[in-house]
């Protein structure tokens, strides 16, 4: 169980001053390495001694990894970049400002200051049984604490539950996915880029991770394509305490509109499920229709759809519903519906 | 090494949760490295076979020219129980080893399809077939051991030819049984823990060190299938043992074979009247 010394466990310190030291360190600590970004998820582990790496390496000397580039297609942002950087950054804030305001909304303005973009992405689970250092399936387990009729599971997943409940709990990883962004992992066979939705798994396939970062792996820039530059966009995220917390769920889409239709579409829900979800059959379903109030009750209904509450937080279902329904219509227009067990 | 894993619950306890995932590559090397011995073992020592005893000429006219083994019914069931223990092993060790997908559906679902044809197989196998053809019998034992005698060379009667089934057949019958009640059995109860059209969710049902071992049975049955089918798809390959395999396919095997390495005193394929006089016979030769 959970003993909270305080003192991390000794381990040995790396602090490379270049990507190709960096990567270097990461492959050959491999499973015994740790990667340290702003160390907010970091420093919780080690000091519940709840991981004991040997080696820690850390990356914020890496100066490729930090800040935003505009490129050929959009802009690429380093994984070192905080998500201060991201949320105040001119450009991203006047032409992809869903990710500003995502990155606006973690946690609090000092954590912000040291978090970081690929910190933010790639943080592990916050259910409780599991950060406690229980066996579950999560820690390589054989049970589900949260989901027992007693378990608390107010946070936990309505959708896509396998076995595990707990959600991704990242507020920029939706944001990302609405943007159609790309992830730049560098591996030992070489550069990959992978899309936003599938840095990201669910316990369906990876019941111990929330992403696909191997041992030996490193998450090093984000990039964000023209595509949906200056696009509608709406980011809303509900939380149990307004100045600091992480989210009971968000939502984040991406629009164009001609002519009061909806032409384009990408939206994303987070803390729903394992791995933030792209609601790809809302997009279809509301592609090509009028930009109003009943497209958006009818996707609200939609992205709900299978949804499996456990015992305390049937409230996410009509959460999830209203949240789409305000992404489609705007927060001004759509109206609450209380939850009626569906 | 342990060859289980170990946690320590919320009350406190050190309760097993699994087995080591190594010893997926100890049971598919152990498998690989003793087909490659058996295959050498053939190949460069073997001798030919011997057998006891001869079948009367009134009882080799009285057997067909296909002989009939496996019923269509018979072997519906194998195949279909083959198709769900590949299915489960694959759904099983694949994400273990690294192939990652979604599979816990289609363990379940490939679990429930092997347990209602087990359930099938045994109502089946007592009922409609001869049941005790597949167990191993006194005769069995005697040829097992005079088997062994010959092959250190001592001076021991042939063995005399089998029943309906060769005693490793019986063996591996066995084995199966075994290994495949317990991942059943264990299967059943795990479904418990997570999400199926058969039961509601019930992690309490047994406390977490009942638990523990019974994931860690499902286990090591598991990981011994593994090595078991591995076994099993060699011999079905092998070209002496062609014949078998063909009977699973087709339901019948050839009268030559049939004489050559089964006793028709002891598989009856003939019409009941010539059976006395054959019996007696082949009683006469074995001793």
């Amino acid at each position: 169980m959970a003993v909270i010394h305080d003192v991390m466990p000794a381990f040995l310190l790396f602090q490379p001053g270049s990507l190709a030291e960096a990567r270097k360190l990461v492959v050959e600590h491999g499973q015994d390495g740790w990667i340290l970004a702003g160390g907010l998820d970091s420093f919780d582990w080690l000091k519940d001694r709840m991981r004991k790496p040997k080696a820690v390496i850390d990356l914020s000397g890496v100066s490729e990894l930090k800040g935003v580039r505009t490129t050929s297609d959009g802009i690429e942002i380093g994984a070192m970049t905080t998500l201060t950087d991201v949320a105040t950054h001119p450009l991203i804030r006047q032409t992809y400002r869903l990710l500003a305001d995502a990155a606006e909304a973690v946690a609090s303005p000092q954590i912000r200051n040291q978090a970081t973009l690929g910190g933010n992405v790639s943080q592990d689970a916050r259910c409780w049984y599991y950060r406690a250092g229980w066996p579950c399936y999560r820690a390589g387990g054989n049970v589900c604490y949260a989901d027992t009729p007693d378990g608390r599971n107010r946070e936990h997943a309505i959708l896509h539950a396998e076995r595990c409940v707990a959600v991704n709990p990242s507020d920029t990883a939706p944001a990302l996915i609405a943007l159609d962004a790309k992830f730049v992992l560098q591996t030992a066979g070489g550069e990959r880029v992978v899309d936003a939705e599938d840095y990201f798994v669910g316990p369906d396939i990876d019941i111990t991770r929330l992403h696909i970062l191997r041992p030996g792996d490193l998450l090093s820039s984000i990039r964000i394509p023209a595509a949906w530059a200056g696009a509608q966009f709406h980011f809303e995220k509900v939380r149990d305490r307004q100045v600091w917390d992480f989210p009971l769920l968000n939502v984040a889409s991406a629009m164009t509109v001609s002519r009061d239709r909806i032409e384009r579409i990408r939206i994303a829900v987070n803390a729903a499920a394992a791995r933030p979800l792209r609601l790809a059959s809302v997009e279809r379903a509301v592609t090509g229709k009028p930009a109003n109030a009943a497209t958006a009750e009818m996707a609200g209904n939609l992205a709900v759809q299978g949804a499996v509450p456990l015992q305390f937080n049937g409230y996410k279902v009509p959460l999830m519903r209203n949240l789409v329904k305000r992404a489609i219509s705007g927060g001004e227009e759509a109206t609450w519906t209380s939850y009626s067990g569906q | 090494m342990d060859v289980l894993q170990w946690a320590i619950d919320p009350w406190g306890h050190r309760v097993p949760i699994h087995i080591a995932w190594f010893l997926i590559e100890v049971a598919f090397v152990s498998a690989v490295a003793f087909l490659i011995v058996h295959a050498a073992y053939i190949r460069f020592f073997a001798r030919e076979k011997q057998w006891s005893g001869t079948t009367a000429p009134d009882v080799v006219a009285a057997i067909p020219e296909r002989v009939p083994r496996h019923s269509l019914v018979a072997r519906a069931f194998h195949w279909l129980m083959a198709a769900s223990m590949l299915t489960l092993l694959f759904t099983a060790f694949l994400p273990k080893v690294g192939v990652e997908f979604d599979w816990v559906t289609f363990h379940w679902i490939a679990g429930t399809v092997l347990a209602a044809s087990v359930v099938f197989h045994i109502i089946h196998a007592s009922f409609w077939l001869d049941f005790w053809a597949i167990w191993p019998d006194k005769t069995d034992i005697v040829d097992a051991i005079r088997r062994l005698r010959r092959f250190f060379g001592q001076a021991v009667p042939a063995p005399r030819r089998f029943a309906k089934y060769p005693l490793e057949n019986k063996g591996f019958h066995g084995a199966i049984i075994a290994a495949g009640l317990a991942v059943i059995a264990t299967g059943v109860f795990m479904m418990f823990r997570v999400r199926t059209i058969f039961f509601p969710r019930n992690p309490y049902l047994f406390t977490d060190v009942t638990w523990g071992w019974m994931y860690v049975l499902h286990g090591l049955a598991g990981v011994g299938l593994i090595a078991l089918v591995i076994i099993h798809v060699y011999f079905g390959l092998r070209p002496e043992k062609r014949p078998i395999t063909k009977s699973m396919i087709f339901g019948w095997m050839s009268r030559d074979f049939v004489l050559k390495e089964h006793d028709p005193a002891r598989w009856i394929v003939t019409p009941a009247a010539v059976h006395p006089a054959r019996e007696e016979e082949a009683l006469r030769d074995a001793s």
